[in-house]
């Protein structure tokens, strides 16, 4: 079988954010694979290891050209070849999971990994939304998974709590921390990524347009008071929080 | 219409669903506001939304005796197509952002996700959501005939009941069956204050040391303070406490008036899940620690000595 998994390129975590005409500018900010999507590549490889009978590895990501970066990140850690739609234009998660299905059932794939929540929009709709493309069922938020035979099995997060839950292929798998500890690429794998296959697509092939109108961003940086209390003497530290708490902040009686 | 799906428990609708009915109020689109219930042994809550809104479609079926994205997306899908709804209002739930996107694809609307914010521009409708971790506000807009929204939780206040009860009717519903199979579930359960109501929450990180300490102090604070417990996700992946305390990106998101966070060290994924809180107050031994940054109060100092103080005082 063939496993597709979709990547994007985030701002890391600790990155100053700015905006420039109503949008988050990305210029000079560091960028990296999102940290959710490294599980499902990750757990893609780890399957493939465990004996599974896996043909073909395939990194999806639709965005810009730095976007090769993290492209090529996923195949240092061992994905076999990667599939880039190279646009700049803003594509909401509803209308980039029509690529994701295209691109799915061209490539023969019977199993998705994405990430549980982009980084960069805070969505939670791709992998959902590409299931519902495909006609296939989701499941969201896994932190353990395992396949035997057409069977995956494993555990999520759910509004309660958790569950274990049986699935057969093919199916959609939005991934999370705690599901595995991504591997580190090596310098020979590193090398070797540069030679595998990248094929470079335009968005006009898929014939999709984002159907919502991003109107603006702004940075919301709440002013925090930031007085801070020596905690030497905890006895007092502890009553000068209190009377703050009580008589400034008023959220104690 | 505007249709919403009014979620509940116990017989009662919730207050992600009550804060629904506001978000459809507040929008003030034309047609009837009108709350899909779907479940089993659905009179006490239909009865109850009836005093909110105008009409409660009520889908009474074994098959959505609990949660499934395949069945949900269907049910709600069918409902919006019959009752020709421009608006499907969605609470932002875990489960709610999984269905409402299949809900979107179905029928080929675009999506405003977990909006803090809705509003009908000149028939436009625009959306206010958080993006890059919770660090940029950003607003879309949807021109759509038909759009579905996903509304985060807390995000409006709940709606008052209404003096004219709404008119009620069983819907029917063809359904597909699902390919997923629940397997066992393990319920979050506490008898504290929830995370996401609370006025308080204090929450725990991996400097408490042990399961035993952030029992005792977290624990022994919150009861002083009528306080929620929340932990960061180092702590539940340690097994220290269940899921349903961990808030951050991939937990809970909250924003109360106050927000302790005490051997919390504040990455941003964490910050991501709180940082909307009215004041934040952090104690760490680290002054350098990146939650000290983002807080109004806070004290620099052995949460081992600090935090019994803490219980000590408020006792008094």
């Amino acid at each position: 079988m063939n496993i597709l998994c979709v990547i994007r390129q985030v701002p890391d975590g600790e990155a100053k954010l700015r905006i420039n005409n109503s949008k988050v500018d990305l210029d000079g900010v560091t960028v990296i694979m999102d940290g959710m999507d490294e599980y499902g590549v990750e757990q893609a490889l780890r399957l493939r290891e465990a004996g599974a009978s896996v043909e073909q590895i395939i990194v999806l990501a639709v965005g810009p050209a730095r976007n090769e970066d993290a492209i090529r990140t996923a195949l240092a850690m061992g994905a076999d070849r990667a599939i880039h739609v190279e646009t700049g234009e803003y594509l909401d998660p509803i209308s980039l999971s029509k690529i994701v299905a295209q691109v799915a059932q061209e490539e023969n794939a019977s199993l998705i990994f994405s990430g549980g929540q982009q980084s960069d929009w805070d969505s939670q709709a791709l992998g959902a939304a590409t299931a519902e493309r495909l006609s296939w069922p989701q499941v969201t938020w896994t932190n353990a998974l395992e396949l035997s035979g057409e069977t995956l099995k494993g555990k999520h997060d759910i509004d309660e709590g958790a569950e274990t839950f049986e699935v057969e292929l093919p199916a959609v798998i939005t991934t999370q921390q705690g599901l595995n500890d991504p591997r580190y690429p090596t310098l020979p794998n590193i090398m070797k990524a540069k030679k595998k296959e990248l094929r470079k697509d335009t968005l006009e092939k898929y014939g999709v347009q984002a159907r919502l109108r991003h109107v603006s961003s702004t940075i919301q940086v709440r002013e925090r008071a930031g007085k801070l209390i020596d905690g030497k003497d905890p006895q007092a530290a502890a009553a000068q929080l209190l009377e703050l708490l009580r008589n400034e902040a008023k959220v104690i009686s | 219409m505007i249709l919403l799906v009014a979620d509940h428990n116990n017989g009662k609708p919730t207050k992600a669903a009550l804060e629904l009915v506001q978000a459809a109020r507040d929008l003030g689109r034309e047609g009837p506001i009108t709350a899909l219930v779907l479940g089993q042994n659905l009179a006490p809550v239909a009865n109850e939304l009836a005093k909110y809104v105008e009409q409660v479609l009520v889908a009474d079926l074994p098959q959505l005796a609990s949660y499934n994205p395949e069945l949900w997306a269907a049910a709600v899908t069918q409902i919006a197509q019959e009752g020709e709804a421009h608006t499907v209002l969605i609470s932002a739930s875990r489960s709610g952002r999984e269905y409402s996107a299949r809900v979107a694809v179905k029928l080929d609307a675009p999506l405003l996700e977990d909006v803090i914010r809705v509003q009908d521009q000149g028939g436009a409708l625009q959306g206010t959501k958080y993006a890059y971790l919770a660090r940029v506000t950003e607003i879309y807009e949807s021109s759509a005939p038909l759009t579905v929204v996903s509304v985060k939780p807390g995000a409006y206040n709940p709606a008052q009941p209404e003096s004219t009860a709404g008119e009620q009717y069983d819907v029917e519903l063809e359904l597909p069956t699902s390919r997923t199979r629940s397997t066992g579930k393990v319920i979050e359960k506490t008898t504290r204050v929830p995370l996401t109501e609370a006025d308080i929450v204090i929450t725990g990180g991996r400097g408490l040391g042990s399961p035993e300490k952030f029992s005792s102090l977290i624990e022994g604070l919150a009861d002083n303070l009528g306080a929620g417990v929340g932990a960061t996700r180092a702590v539940v992946d340690a097994g220290w406490r269940p899921y349903g305390e961990q808030v951050g990106q991939t937990g809970k998101t909250v924003a109360p008036k106050a927000y302790i966070a005490i051997g919390v060290s504040g990455a941003v994924q964490h910050l991501s899940g709180m940082g909307k809180s009215k004041y934040i107050v952090a104690v760490n031994k680290d002054p350098e620690a990146p939650i000290f940054k983002n807080a109004d109060y806070g004290i620099v100092g052995d949460l081992h000595q600090v935090i019994p103080a803490l219980i000590d005082a408020t006792q008094k």
